[in-house]
């Protein structure tokens, strides 16, 4: 069988889910949304620097949508939006998991699979290099970071990123992106 | 020459550009999705500033939070700053930390690797 979207919510939305969301993901979206997750009751009771940290990823996450995604596949049983992505944050016993999903065209993967794959691969005082390297030496183009968020994400958590693709047709995959913060 | 005062909202800084005293100030949060279009007045506005600065230019970065979109935008005014500091006119950078915000005093320190400025660091009592 194939990819189903289901189960897949169904296992990011283990633990307590602070917000979802899935749609077009536009600048209003992400303000409402940040709106939310400062109002949920769940982060006001965190550690200020845990607070910070879950706020801080979950703007890279969405912003990092917000730039990339497209429409889906007219087959996906999704609305057909443009921009079309999906969010989950949950509190899952003692860390925060921010989950995002969205489809891409298969050509894209060995370039988004090689992006991770790299972060994942350095140290910490790399990811620190790399950071200062990329933001004193490349232009961003108006999409932004040029490879920061990334790195942002793994260098504020200190975790790995953990990443899916799973085939949904012969043209596209749904990439699914986790990020851990404890 | 003019003086440029942007409220805070809930993506953009408060930004306070005063010529006549020579005080930048930047404080809040800077998490906007199209950060050039924020940040491109306020860098112009430096480079006009930087042609017959005060005697002694004040900066005054106190955020909460910024997005990497908004990193590049930051260093960009701090080269706008260390051109006028290399001309000989005193630049004094104060970079504000909340007490624990490890993020945002390392964040510090990454300009400061790349800014030939002496920063003040400066720690902030919840």
């Amino acid at each position: 069988m194939g990819f189903n979207l289901n189960d897949w919510y169904k296992k990011k939305r283990h633990g307590d889910v602070v917000l979802e969301y899935n749609g077009s993901i536009t600048a209003d979206v992400i303000s409402e949304a940040l709106n939310e997750i400062e109002e949920s009751l769940n982060l006001k009771n965190e550690r200020f620097k845990i607070r910070k940290r879950v706020y801080n990823v979950f703007v890279e996450c969405l912003q990092n949508l917000y730039h990339h995604v497209d429409l889906p596949p007219k087959s996906a049983p999704v609305e057909q939006k443009e921009n079309f992505g999906i969010i989950i944050l949950s509190k899952d016993e003692t860390f925060y998991r921010i989950s995002t999903g969205n489809f891409v065209k298969k050509e894209k993967i060995s370039y988004i699979k090689d992006r991770i794959d790299q972060v994942n691969s350095l140290t910490e005082e790399e990811v620190r290099m790399l950071y200062r390297d990329i933001l004193s030496n490349e232009e961003f183009s108006e999409k932004g970071g040029g490879g920061l968020g990334m790195l942002d994400i793994v260098r504020k958590t200190g975790n790995k990123l953990e990443y899916f693709f799973d085939e949904f047709d012969k043209e596209y995959i749904f990439f699914s992106l986790d990020v851990y913060i404890s | 020459m003019e003086t440029i005062i942007r409220e805070g909202t809930p993506k953009t800084p408060y930004v306070r550009l005063d010529g006549d005293k020579g005080i930048i100030e930047i404080k809040g949060r800077s998490i906007p999705e199209n950060s050039i279009e924020f940040y491109k007045p306020l860098i112009d506005w430096l480079e006009k500033y930087g042609s017959e600065p005060t005697n002694e230019t004040s900066v005054n970065i106190q955020l909460e939070y910024f997005n990497t979109s908004s990193s590049k935008c930051i260093l960009d005014i701090f080269k706008k700053l260390e051109l006028i500091y290399k001309k000989g006119s005193p630049v004094e950078i104060n970079w504000y930390y909340e007490e624990d915000d490890e993020d945002m005093f390392e964040a510090g320190e990454d300009y400061q690797s790349i800014i030939n400025i002496p920063f003040k660091m400066i720690e902030m009592e919840e």
